[in-house]
C-alpha cells in the first residue's frame, strides 16, 4: 500500500506548519486571554488561502482532496485551536451545503466570497430542543408571495457573531420533518429580522465564538433555498451529507492536537528532574508517553487511510469517517489527560498551553455529532440489510 | 529584468544532525530538507524587484531529485520557472565545483542579476556567491541587506562592525543577501497549487558538458562536544555566593 503523501500537499503542510510557528503560536496566550484574533492574522490566513481549501477551484477555492484538508487541519491544530475554527466553517458546514446543493447561481455568487475569505459562513443547525436530535428543530419558514419567512432561534452556532451569511435549517412541513419536512436556506446577515443573540460562555475555545442567532420575521427571498426550490423539504439531507463530510477533518484537528501535546510532553519529561533525574527516566512516564504515541500513530493512519479512500472512491465513507470522528477525538482527549498528568502542578496552570488544549479538546467529543452518535451511525452501517 | 535566484536545499535547521557511517557524511535518513533560509531572502527580493520591473525570475539548484521540492517551494512563492542540475553526488561537493556548475546553468539565461544566499547554513562555507560571480565574470555584491536597482546600476549595503558599506556596481551582478535584507512571504497555499504547473526544467552534468570534480573534499566530520551540565553555585549570603562564583570562574573555567 502507497503511503506518500503528494508533493503538493506535504508542501502546503509545510507552510501552514511555519504559519502556525512564526505567526499564530506566539499570541496563542494573548488570543486566548483577550478572546480575540487580531484583523492582521485573519488577514495573513486569507492571504494564504486557507479559507478556500475545501471549495472547488472554478470558484476560486484550492479544491484540495479529503487527504489535503486533513493535513492542513492537522498542522493548524498544532496551536490554540481558535485558530482553525475561524477557517472551519468557510471550508467546512458553512460551505459545504451550497457546494454539494447549492445551484450554479449560488456558487456563482457565494463560493469565491468564501474561499478568499472575504466573507465568513456559518452552519445554523442546532436549537435547543434539537442538539443530537437534529430533526427537531422548530425554527419555521413559510413562503409568503415572493419570500420565505423565517421564525424561531438558533444556538450554539460556531462563529455566528463574524458570519456573513448563515445556512439555516427551517421546518417548512411539519407533517414531514426528517423526510421531506426540513428546508436549507442561505440568510445573509442585512436580510431584515435577522439577528445575533447571546455569545455564550465556554470551557474553552477562547477566540473563537459561539452564539446565538434570532431570526425575528426574517424575510428572505424566495431564491435562498439551497439548491432552488426542488429542494424545498430536503435540508435534512443536505445537513447529513454536510456533517459526514466535516468528519474526517474534525479527527485530523484532534490528531494535530495530540501530537502536539505529545511533543510538549516528551521535550517536559527529558527536562524536568524529579528524585534526582528527569522524569522521562520513570517507567510511569515512558508508558504513558509510548500510549500516547502509540495511539497517535493508529490514529494517523486510519484517518489518512479513511481520508484516501474517499478521494480515490469519490463517494462518502459514513462507516469510517464516523470511526475517525469517533476514536480521534476519543485518543486525543485521552492524550491531553496524561499530558497534564506528565505537566503535574504545571500541567494545571494557565502558564503552559496543556491545560487549554485539555479543555479545547473536550469539546471535539461532542460538537458535529457526539461520540455516540458516531456509535449509532457505525453500528447502522454495521447492522444494515 | 531577468533575475536567477540559485538556491540550495538543506537541512532544516531544527533538525538533530547525525553523521552517518563514513566518517565524511551527515546521515539523511530522518532529515527534512528545506530552502537555505538565506536563499529564502534572495528569492523574495527578486519578487520584489519583479514586482517593480517586469521581468523573469528563474530559479536555479543542484543536487538529487529531492532539491524539486525546493525549486517547486520558489515557485510558490511566486518564481516563473526553474531549473533543476540533477546529481546525486553534488550534495556536499567541493564549493568551487557547485560555483562552477551553476555559472554554466545561469549563462544561458543572461540574468541582469543573481541572487543566492550568502553562505548555507549547513557547510557555512560562503563560497559560492563570489566564485560564481567570478565564473560569470561580474561584480560581486556579497553579505548585502538593502538592495535598490538603478539604470544599469545597483546600490547596495552591507553591514560592517556596527557600520554601514554602501557599494554600487553595474549590472549585471551577483548580490549573496544576508538576514536582514527583506521577510521572506510564506509559499501560499494557491501559490503551490499554481507551482504545479511552472516550468520546471531537469538538466545533468553531462547536459553542460562538466563533471563535478573539485579540488577539496570533505576529510572527516565530528560532532561538537556533548553539552557538561551546568552547574549550581551555592552559599548563605550575596557575599559568599559571588566569591565562589568567582572561585569557580577563576580555578574551573579558567575564565578569569
Amino acid at each position: 500500500m502507497d503511503f506518500t503523501i503528494p508533493e503538493n500537499y506535504r508542501l502546503m503542510a509545510e507552510t501552514v506548519r511555519r504559519f502556525v510557528k512564526q505567526d499564530l503560536d506566539p499570541i496563542s496566550r494573548q488570543v486566548e486571554d483577550e478572546d480575540h484574533i487580531p484583523e492582521e492574522i485573519v488577514e495573513k490566513m486569507r492571504e494564504l488561502g486557507l479559507f478556500g481549501l475545501s471549495i472547488p477551484e472554478e470558484f476560486g477555492g484550492l479544491g484540495l482532496g479529503t487527504l489535503g484538508e486533513c493535513l492542513v487541519y492537522e498542522e493548524m491544530s498544532k496551536t490554540n485551536a481558535c485558530f482553525r475554527t475561524r477557517i472551519g466553517t468557510n471550508n467546512g458546514i458553512g460551505s459545504q451545503g451550497i457546494v454539494l446543493d447549492g445551484t450554479p447561481e449560488q456558487k456563482d455568487y457565494y463560493l469565491p466570497k468564501l474561499a478568499s475569505g472575504e466573507w465568513v459562513a456559518c452552519f445554523a443547525l442546532s436549537e435547543p430542543e434539537a442538539g443530537s436530535d437534529a430533526a427537531n428543530v422548530q425554527t419555521t419558514a413559510e413562503l409568503k408571495g415572493d419570500e420565505w419567512v423565517l421564525g424561531g432561534r438558533k444556538h450554539f452556532i460556531t462563529n455566528g457573531d463574524v458570519a456573513d451569511m448563515a445556512c439555516v435549517f427551517c421546518l417548512t412541513d411539519k407533517s414531514k420533518r426528517a423526510k421531506g419536512g426540513i428546508t436549507a436556506f442561505i440568510v445573509e446577515k442585512t436580510d431584515p429580522g435577522y439577528f445575533v443573540g447571546t455569545i455564550e460562555r465556554k470551557m474553552g475555545m477562547r477566540g473563537s465564538h459561539t452564539c446565538e442567532l434570532i431570526f425575528d420575521n426574517c424575510r428572505i427571498p424566495k431564491d435562498r433555498v439551497i439548491g432552488g426550490d426542488k429542494m424545498i423539504g430536503q435540508g435534512f439531507k443536505t445537513a447529513m451529507k454536510t456533517l459526514d463530510k466535516g468528519r474526517l477533518t474534525m479527527g485530523a484537528s484532534a490528531l494535530g492536537s495530540a501530537q502536539k501535546l505529545l511533543d510538549l510532553s516528551v521535550d517536559y519529561a527529558k527536562q524536568r528532574v524529579q528524585f534526582g533525574k528527569p522524569i522521562a527516566q520513570f517507567q510511569a512516564i515512558q508508558f504513558k508517553l509510548a500510549e500516547m504515541a502509540t495511539n497517535i500513530y493508529a490514529a494517523r493512519q486510519m484517518l489518512y487511510h479513511a481520508a484516501a479512500l474517499r478521494d480515490s472512491k469519490g463517494t462518502s465513507i459514513i462507516k469510517e469517517a464516523s470511526m475517525v470522528k469517533l476514536f480521534c477525538t476519543e485518543m486525543a482527549n485521552r492524550v491531553a489527560d496524561e499530558a497534564v498528568q506528565i505537566f503535574g502542578g504545571m500541567g494545571y496552570m494557565k502558564d503552559f498551553p496543556v491545560e487549554r488544549y485539555y479543555r479545547d479538546l473536550r469539546l471535539t467529543r461532542i460538537y458535529e455529532g457526539t461520540s455516540e452518535i458516531q456509535k449509532i451511525v457505525i453500528a447502522r452501517e454495521l447492522l444494515r440489510g | 529584468m531577468n533575475i536567477v535566484v540559485c538556491i540550495k536545499q538543506v537541512p532544516d535547521t531544527e533538525t538533530q544532525i547525525k553523521i552517518a557511517g563514513d566518517g565524511k557524511t551527515i546521515a539523511t535518513d530522518d532529515i527534512k530538507w528545506v530552502m537555505n533560509p538565506y536563499d529564502e531572502f534572495g528569492v523574495e527580493e527578486a519578487l520584489r524587484i519583479q514586482k517593480a520591473k517586469g521581468g523573469e525570475v528563474i530559479v536555479v539548484g543542484a543536487g538529487p531529485k529531492r532539491v524539486t521540492e525546493s525549486l517547486r517551494t520558489a515557485l510558490a512563492m511566486g518564481a516563473d520557472k526553474a531549473v533543476l542540475i540533477e546529481d546525486d553526488g553534488l550534495y556536499g561537493a567541493d564549493p568551487l565545483a557547485v560555483a562552477k556548475i551553476l555559472a554554466a546553468a545561469v549563462k544561458p539565461l543572461s540574468p541582469d542579476i543573481v541572487f543566492l544566499g550568502m553562505r548555507a547554513v549547513d557547510d557555512d562555507a560562503g563560497l559560492v556567491g563570489p566564485a560564481l560571480a567570478e565564473f560569470l565574470d561580474m561584480p560581486n555584491l556579497s553579505v548585502v541587506t538593502k538592495v535598490e536597482v538603478g539604470e544599469g546600476s545597483v546600490t547596495v549595503q552591507r553591514p560592517v562592525e556596527g557600520q554601514t558599506l554602501v557599494l554600487e556596481a553595474s549590472l549585471p551582478a551577483v548580490i549573496s543577501a544576508q538576514k536582514g535584507l527583506n521577510e521572506p512571504r510564506y509559499a501560499s497555499l494557491p501559490g503551490i497549487m499554481k507551482a504545479k504547473k511552472k516550468p520546471l526544467e531537469v538538466k545533468t552534468l553531462a547536459d553542460l558538458g562538466l563533471d563535478k570534480a573539485g579540488k577539496a573534499e570533505i576529510a572527516a566530520l565530528t560532532p561538537p562536544p556533548a553539552r557538561a551540565a551546568g552547574k549550581t553555585i551555592s552559599g548563605e549570603t550575596a557575599q559568599e555566593l559571588a566569591a565562589n562564583l568567582a572561585k569557580a570562574l577563576r580555578e574551573e573555567a579558567k575564565v578569569i
